[in-house]
């Protein structure tokens, strides 16, 4: 076991520093510099600027020094806001990206645990062929539109909620509600497929000869058994929850990473981009370790190999 | 015609479920409208109305005008064109790509096809949207640069489903039997293993497609698309909602056709790919 956990970190690290050079390539051939304006700056001011930055040495040299403040944890400084570094500004934006991310997730869980149950329980029935329509239409329904009907419905029309920023509960519904649906959906979708194959195997027909109630069956036997395949959709999951949260921030003026990562691709505030996509990355692949390990506790046929 | 067995079963089973029928129609009927939108519409592309500016639905405009008194009808219709050859364009663009790798990753010496695996892991644990943002800036955010970007990431998905059914299928019977009157590598995989394995690979891009659209238009919302109002081809749905968001508080039509024109093609395209994926696999089907 501790072979194999050391030998994911290993391989997850190798991924990061694969990410971390193939994103310092893409930046730089990216056409158009940093400091690039409408107006040109005064060429002294441009060598100055340039020289600060060390965006006059080779380029290798520009690597190495990006990958030495990388190992101390240094993301760099941040081009458009000129007197904070990239780890500041993920420091301030992370925690409120997390917390809507984590506040969407739960809400996907609580909604999509009883209606894929009851999905699956009742397969084929009216309620079953609603769940799912149902789900289909929350996984056709793209974010920027559900956000945009739900705060013109609910900011605008009848003033219940918050349609912008982040701070008081009424401000966090409208983007949980429109971050959490799809995942809600997908999750709903899957338990209900996983859940229908679970309640066809002959150790369910076993527990249900033995006398035990339908709730029982339902919930130790065949919950238990179902429980896997939506861990291992926890890390795409958490995948779609990052690059949902560009749109959800975005729709609702949240100060959070995603909105930050979107101004610094228009700013094209290059140290900024690298750094956030390279959270990113660790954040997924520390996600689908734990996902992994979490996977063979719950299921011990899994070798963890 | 024995090859195309998958296919005539897909034929077969869309023309029992409504839905996905109905789903084909709407579909056939927009990208129809959208080659057509010149004839159709009696008002162009860029057409600037300063007299009808921000009018809601009417006789002469359908869906209302935008800020710029430009009829939203021929708007969408126009951004039709940009969304579904997006989507369309990538997908195929994905297939192509993925599928080859796929073949060749999971037909290879196991030692190479894991190397092979390596570099589509890197991919896999990306957020798609976010890798869509790198490649764009190098790329450009025009039709072509996007359809490149998007196709980039989104083969790794046919790859890896390609790789499991060769890996799957190499070890049975047919293709034991094929080697063993004599067929090559190249015959074997392209002309015994791919028929077999269309299927999953058909399913998997009906539902890449409004996979793709969906980016797309995502990206054009939030201003990292496509946007070049001097192009016939510079404005996408996306672009369309992303303009309507901005007057939405007062002028919600802006926004509420466009919308709901992404959302009804990513429906049709997932409910098309749901029966398409019953009749590969019947077991979860709703009966």
């Amino acid at each position: 076991m501790e072979r194999y956990i050391l030998r994911r970190i290993l391989h997850g690290l190798a991924v990061l520093c694969t990410v971390a050079t193939l994103t310092f390539i893409l930046m730089n051939l990216t056409p158009g510099g940093p400091f690039d304006r409408e107006q040109r700056l005064p060429p002294q001011v441009m060598a100055n600027l340039y020289a600060k930055y060390h965006l006059d040495e080779p380029l290798w040299s520009q690597y190495f020094h990006y990958l030495k403040g990388l190992i101390r944890g240094d993301l760099g400084p941040s081009y458009k806001y000129l007197n904070r570094t990239v780890t500041e500004i993920v420091g301030a934006t992370l925690p409120v990206s997390a917390l809507l991310g984590f506040l969407a997730l739960a809400f996907a869980v609580i909604m999509a645990l009883p209606t894929g149950m009851l999905a699956a329980y009742y397969h084929g029935s009216w309620i079953d062929r609603w769940c799912l329509f149902i789900a289909t239409l929350g996984i056709s329904l793209p974010n920027f539109i559900l956000g945009a009907m739900l705060i013109w419905i609910f900011s605008l029309q009848f003033g219940w909620f918050q349609a912008a920023r982040w701070g008081p509960v009424s401000s966090m519904v409208l983007p949980t509600l429109t971050l959490g649906a799809a995942p809600a959906a997908y999750l709903s979708y899957l338990l209900r497929s996983t859940l229908i194959e679970t309640l066809g195997e002959d150790f369910i027909r076993t527990a249900r000869a033995k006398g035990l109630k339908e709730s029982a069956v339902l919930f130790k036997h065949a919950m238990r058994n179902s429980i896997n395949p939506l861990l291992t959709v926890m890390g795409p999951l958490l995948a779609a929850l990052v690059t949902g949260s560009f749109v959800v921030e975005y729709v609702f003026a949240i100060p959070g990473m995603g909105r930050f990562f979107i101004t610094a691709v228009t700013d094209r505030d290059y140290p900024m981009i690298m750094g956030v996509t390279l959270i990113y990355s660790a954040l997924l692949v520390g996600a689908n370790l734990v996902v992994d390990l979490l996977y063979s506790v719950a299921d011990p046929r899994v070798k963890t190999q | 015609m024995r090859r195309l067995g998958p296919l005539r079963n897909l034929r077969k089973g869309l023309g029992q479920n409504r839905p996905a029928l109905l789903s084909l129609v709407f579909i056939l009927a927009i990208a129809l409208a959208s080659a057509l939108a010149s004839i159709l519409s009696p008002y162009g592309a860029g057409g600037l109305d300063e007299e009808h500016i921000l009018e809601g639905p009417s006789l002469s405009h359908w869906m209302g005008t935008d800020g710029l008194g430009r009829d939203v009808f021929t708007r969408v219709l126009f951004g039709a064109r940009v969304s579904l050859t997006v989507g369309v364009g990538t997908s195929l663009l994905a297939l192509f790509i993925g599928t080859l790798y796929g073949l060749a990753s999971g037909y290879a010496r196991p030692r190479v096809d894991n190397l092979l695996m390596r570099l589509v892991d890197v991919f896999y644990s990306l957020p798609d949207l976010l890798v869509f943002i790198l490649l764009s800036l190098v790329l450009g955010r025009n039709v072509p640069g996007l359809l490149i970007s998007l196709g980039l990431v989104t083969w790794v998905r046919f790859a890896r489903l390609t790789r499991g059914e060769v890996l799957q299928a190499k070890e049975s019977l047919y293709v034991e039997g094929a080697r063993a009157v004599g067929a090559g590598n190249g015959r074997i995989l392209l002309c015994h293993i791919l028929p077999n394995i269309m299927g999953p690979i058909i399913v998997t891009l009906t539902f890449m497609i409004p996979g793709v659209i969906l980016a797309e238009s995502t990206l054009s919302f939030i201003g990292l698309g496509i946007n070049d109002p001097y192009n016939a081809w510079g404005t996408s749905w996306g672009t369309l909602a992303q303009d309507g968001w901005r007057a939405m508080r007062t002028y919600p039509h802006v926004i509420f056709f466009p919308g709901a024109a992404i959302f009804l093609t990513i429906l049709s395209f997932n409910f098309i790919g749901n029966a398409f994926r019953d009749i590969m696999d019947p077991r979860d089907k709703v009966r």
